[in-house]
């Protein structure tokens, strides 16, 4: 009897899961193992162009300088933006959290959100106004001011900075906010009665109880913009050149793909082990 | 009843039947590219019947890759002279019958015998419009058009220069500053020096027309490379640039029309090709803002003031022209290589 039902229950747990499953095989696996196969091949398997089984591309990434110092370099800005966008972003979800309450905080929350609706190249191409020299930002800085500014951020590390903080800036806002609201409010007012200052219960309370959902959000930021290419190529110039960049240019200019999934699986590969170095870290904060 | 029924079938074989003569061509070009004027277009369907639908590509090798991965899908693709061999050889275009273009008589010999657009020993584009890849200057910023191309290095425009994001082009640039031959460069670290030093000079890198447009009616540039038939219409759009072509020379490229191999419509596509190299055609196109045309008696058509008239019907400036050959495998990625090292340094 009780076997009939484990049995009934594994065909209705897979009947409900075999969605999902499908829709990973299909939309993330099988292209993903694509590109991989892609990575391994000397040239792209279409027309009458000759083609061979190599593992030329990867050696590419080790023996060419260039690709090493891209890696790096794009690593130290997905780091900044990261850290820029918790500086910002956790205070933003705390008050969001803690102190606002009722129907401000809806609106504010739509805020919040609203920049996650309009299409990010629209996102970056604003941002190109407003940043490039006599634009919005010096216009209005000088009309406002007594004494004459000279704002030219656009085409430097700040502006892309700046364009990929405000583009990510709701993942950390998003995910702390859902950790500070599970924080028992008694515990705080406990602490408090207990004559704990605000920074200690900030440091001993708050920020442990949070960093999940801190981590969370850190994860979903350093993650894609380390293979930022877009905002980059707008907002850098010739500053503008990154290990995203790189890839973008072997799929779109240059047309040699299997580079290109090879630079991929390599940034993957990187993403991953970062992953994993810093997961006890995160399976610490956990508990 | 019967009657009615009789009429309704023979007009149904009409109307196939005169579907099967006025064929749908498809035409692969840059977006923007002449062949893609509703105006021209709609001449060509008067004419011929023939519809025409395009499609685009953003780079050579894109051409290549589409041409190879849709065989069929194409009946006329723009192919830049120096790539010709290339599609020839790997056997994407087919000859074409000159006997159904009767306007390339007035195409002159030196560019119908071009030896890039006759690889494989018969003549596999129609030369189609030429031109140069020089450089541009913001007329607000310069009292005297400069000659030389010394002016991109020159400290007083520093952060407000530009050029293409391309790596051949990027590099056979140099080789013009550096007074070698582009086909045949023989110190590429000369070359690479060059740009080394040109680096700290550039703003940003420009993609496309539209970039370079949008770049320097912000003011964001004083001196840009660009191509000659792109600053001709920059010109006529009003802004304040004026194209230069310096005395160490510039880069020149050659344009044919192709016919895929694999397309089943060779008679419209020829007639289109012929219809492509029209004077008619092209003096409107011209005023417009265009490159200069391949047809001796198209040039010869426009009004004496017109761009392509005045800078590139000058012969001693075409003397100081170095046209584009093939360039290798081995080369193209050497090229590479350096200009994303260059990049990367940044």
């Amino acid at each position: 009897m009780s076997t009939v039902l484990a049995k009934q229950d594994r065909l209705k747990i897979f009947g409900l899961l075999s969605p999902a499953y499908l829709w990973l095989t299909v939309a993330i696996f099988l292209p993903l193992s694509a590109m991989l196969y892609f990575s391994f091949l000397s040239d792209v398997p279409f027309g009458q162009k000759e083609w061979f089984h190599t593992t030329e591309n990867y050696k590419a990434f080790f023996t060419t300088p260039t690709y090493s110092i891209l890696l790096w370099k794009s690593l130290r800005l997905a780091l900044m933006v990261t850290v820029i966008s918790v500086f910002i972003g956790f205070p933003c979800a705390y008050v969001l959290a803690k102190t606002i309450k009722g129907r401000a905080r809806e609106a504010l929350f739509l805020l919040v959100i609203l920049p996650f609706w309009s299409n990010s190249l629209v996102r970056i191409f604003s941002w190109a106004i407003v940043l490039r020299g006599n634009g919005i930002l010096e216009v209005g800085l000088n009309a406002v001011l007594p004494f004459e500014v000279d704002v030219n951020l656009m085409f430097s590390t700040p502006a892309i900075v700046i364009g990929l903080v405000h583009s990510y800036l709701p993942y950390v806002i998003l995910t702390s906010y859902l950790a500070l609201q599970a924080i028992d409010d008694n515990l705080i007012d406990a602490a408090r009665s207990m004559g704990a200052g605000k920074l200690t219960i900030l440091w001993r309370i708050i920020l442990p109880l949070s960093l999940p959902g801190l981590l969370a959000g850190a994860v979903l930021i350093f993650v894609p913009v380390v293979g930022s290419f877009m905002e980059p190529r707008i907002l850098g110039g010739r500053v503008g050149t990154y290990f995203g960049t790189v890839i973008e240019d072997q799929f779109v200019a240059v047309y040699n793909w299997p580079l290109g999934a090879a630079l991929s699986f390599v940034l993957l590969a990187v993403v991953l082990l970062i992953l994993a170095i810093s997961s006890p870290i995160l399976r610490k904060a956990r508990t | 009843m019967n009657k009615s029924f009789f009429a309704a079938s023979a007009l149904a074989a009409f109307s196939i039947g005169s579907a099967v003569a006025a064929d749908e061509i498809r035409v692969l070009n840059w977006q923007g590219y002449g062949t893609d004027l509703d105006w021209a277009v709609a001449a060509f369907t008067d004419k011929t019947g023939h519809t025409v639908v395009h499609e685009y590509f953003n780079s050579e090798q894109e051409m290549l890759t589409k041409l190879r991965t849709n065989p069929g899908a194409y009946d006329v693709v723009l192919i830049n002279a120096a790539f010709t061999p290339q599609a020839q050889d790997e056997g994407l275009i087919g000859p074409i019958d000159a006997s159904k273009i009767s306007n390339i008589a007035d195409v002159p010999e030196n560019l119908t015998g071009n030896e890039d657009l006759n690889a494989g020993g018969a003549l596999h584009g129609v030369p189609w419009t030429w031109g140069l890849t020089s450089f541009a200057v913001n007329t607000n910023e310069f009292d005297t058009m400069p000659s030389s191309i010394e002016v991109f290095w020159d400290q007083s425009h520093q952060g407000k220069v530009s050029i293409r994001d391309d790596a051949l082009e990027a590099v056979q640039f140099a080789a013009i500053a550096t007074g070698q031959d582009i086909n045949n460069i023989e110190n590429l670290d000369a070359v690479k020096e060059k740009l080394a030093s040109l680096m700290p000079q550039i703003k940003t890198y420009w993609g496309s027309e539209n970039d370079w447009n949008q770049f320097m009616a912000a003011g964001d540039l004083s001196v840009a490379t660009f191509w000659s038939g792109s600053a001709s219409r920059s010109m006529s759009a009003g802004l304040p640039v004026q194209f230069v072509v310096p005395q160490e020379g510039a880069i020149g490229w050659l344009d044919g029309l192709s016919i895929p191999a694999s397309s089943t419509k060779q008679d419209a596509a020829h007639a289109f090709i012929d219809w492509m190299i029209d004077p008619e055609f092209y003096v409107k196109w011209a005023a417009e803002g265009a490159p200069a045309s391949a047809n001796a008696k198209a040039a010869a058509a426009l009004p004496d003031d017109a761009f392509n008239k005045r800078v590139l019907g000058d012969p001693e400036v075409v003397a100081r022209v170095q046209f584009q050959r093939p360039v290798s495998d081995e080369d193209r990625e050497a090229y590479l290589a350096l200009w994303q090292e260059l990049k990367a340094a940044q």
